[in-house]
């Protein structure tokens, strides 16, 4: 079955199949997520094990885990920074990661430490080429 | 998340281009190429618990072993005492070996006119077979590529098959067996299931599965896959060979003795060694461990005594229960762990989760009002 990903293009994206939202032009809290592609990958979203605020999150390390029905996926930092918040309607509804992986369904906030390393995240067309064919 | 890659040959289902019509994901599963889910596993297990679902189970084997002498030969090969058995019945047994551990675990069907047919799993197929050739020779015959075998199962299932099939189903008791005329050829009907839910399986010869199937999907029943047959029988407490019991696993610690007969005296593989077993204190038993805390605990997870105590077994089946919303799981404990109330720990990648020996099934239907 072919189907088309939603890829919204306000987003930033990693390679890890997370998307990150910039709160406001410059800020540096950031909001983030699962994409489409990833929630599908997983099935049913069961649990999410997440760390507590003010854990110090590195770029490209896992920092939590989500479980589905079938499997169990880690979550990447998409950037360095300071965990602010983690979305606590996933504690009794994870299956907002699978109804609204993009709003609802948002995992956690990050104040980044250095704003550079959004540079280095990819764009909604340059993800988009990362989503393998069905 | 990595895409399973796919071995080398894999049997296709006959109804392959209605799974794929129906939006399935396939995976490999004992050689078969088999839906493991279409709309998702939790709403697959949840239209099972509370309406009806539609499994294609073609991968499981079916032979038939025929004559006068077939009920003798089954049993010299099998636990369960099936000359007891009357017609129109089906019983759950197993082949073991000579250490009476269990090879596999089969259903076998009595129909008239002494035909027996015997469903095995699809990982065994060619040695169960083999087992029933030895003692039967030309008697014996496989009908797994000829037929498809469809489970339909749930509150509303023989609602269903009573609207497919007419109202005569209705007089059908639990693992009671019949064939049913419909659209001029045979279906083969028992009341019997691995979902913990009421229902049945059809066998249907292949040419006429695609009718039967859209029969049963247009009227009414959610097609699920591999995904939600096994978060429903672990709820229903139902064992996985392979998984919870295997040829070093013997019945009566899985909790499988209701399948063994001792008494008739009869010889088959493995009596012997039973006989011993059932004597013996059980040193271990498979019992039913639930999460007390949020977190999935799965297949092959350490369990410990509580406080981070000694590891004392791994979990032969674990998960996500969709209809409790906790992690359930089954693991051969030492007796004394065993007992209901236990609290032990299961290491789920280095965290603690705390679980609890609970009575079988973790599932339970709600009374009918």
């Amino acid at each position: 079955m072919t189907m088309e990903y939603q890829t919204p293009e306000h987003l930033l994206y990693t390679s890890d199949h997370e998307w990150l939202r910039r709160e406001a032009e410059n800020s540096d809290e950031v909001t983030v997520g699962i994409t489409e592609f990833a929630q599908e990958q997983l099935g049913d979203v069961v649990y999410l094990e997440l760390p507590a605020d003010g854990t110090a999150l590195s770029a490209g390390e896992p920092f939590g885990e989500i479980e589905s029905a079938k499997t169990v996926a880690e979550l990447f930092a998409p950037v360095s920074g300071e965990l602010i918040g983690s979305n606590g309607a996933l504690e009794d509804r994870p299956e907002l990661v699978n109804e609204s992986p993009y709003d609802e369904g948002w995992i956690v906030r990050v104040r980044i430490a250095d704003a550079s390393e959004l540079d280095g995240l990819l764009d909604a067309d340059a993800y988009r080429e990362l989503i393998p064919e069905d | 998340m990595s895409v399973q890659s796919s071995p080398d040959v894999l049997t296709s289902l006959t109804l392959r281009e209605r799974h794929v019509a129906l939006g399935s994901r396939f995976a490999p599963f004992a050689g078969w190429e088999m839906p493991l889910q279409y709309d998702g596993i939790v709403a697959e297990h949840l239209a099972v618990r509370e309406r009806v679902g539609i499994f294609d189970v073609s991968h499981l084997a079916r032979a038939w072993v025929q004559g006068p002498h077939a009920a003798g030969q089954l049993r010299s090969v099998t636990t369960f005492d099936v000359t007891t058995l009357p017609e129109g019945k089906a019983h759950y047994s197993l082949y073991c070996n000579e250490d009476g551990g269990i090879e596999d675990d089969i259903f076998i069907y009595h129909l008239p006119e002494d035909r027996w047919l015997v469903i095995h799993n699809a990982a065994h197929a060619d040695a169960d077979f083999e087992r029933l050739r030895l003692v039967a020779g030309d008697a014996a015959s496989e009908v797994t590529q000829e037929t498809v075998m469809l489970a339909i199962q749930g509150p509303e299932a023989m609602s269903l098959l009573g609207r497919v099939f007419g109202p005569t189903i209705g007089s059908l008791e639990p693992r009671d067996c019949a064939e049913l005329d419909w659209r001029g050829a045979s279906v083969l009907f028992a009341r019997t299931g691995y979902t913990g839910e009421d229902g049945g399986e059809c066998i249907v010869e292949a040419g006429l599965a695609g009718e039967l199937w859209d029969a049963f999907v247009s009227g009414g029943a959610t097609p699920c896959g591999l995904g939600a047959r096994d978060t429903l029988r672990l709820e229903a407490a139902l064992p996985l060979h392979g998984n919870d019991i295997d040829r070093t696993t013997h019945p009566y610690e899985a909790g499988l003795g209701f399948a063994v007969s001792l008494d008739d005296g009869a010889a088959f593989i493995g009596r012997d060694a039973l006989l011993e077993a059932e004597a013996r204190p059980r040193t271990r038993r498979l019992a039913h461990l639930a999460a007390r805390a949020r977190g999935v605990i799965r297949t092959g997870y350490d369990v410990r005594e509580a406080g981070g105590g000694e590891v004392v077994a791994q979990l032969t089946s674990g998960g996500h229960s969709p209809s409790l919303r906790l992690g359930i799981g089954m693991a051969y404990l030492p007796v004394e762990l065993a007992k209901r109330g236990t609290m032990l720990e299961v290491d789920v990648r280095g965290r603690a989760l705390p679980v609890e020996v609970v009575r079988r099934p973790f599932y339970r239907k709600p009374r009918e009002s």
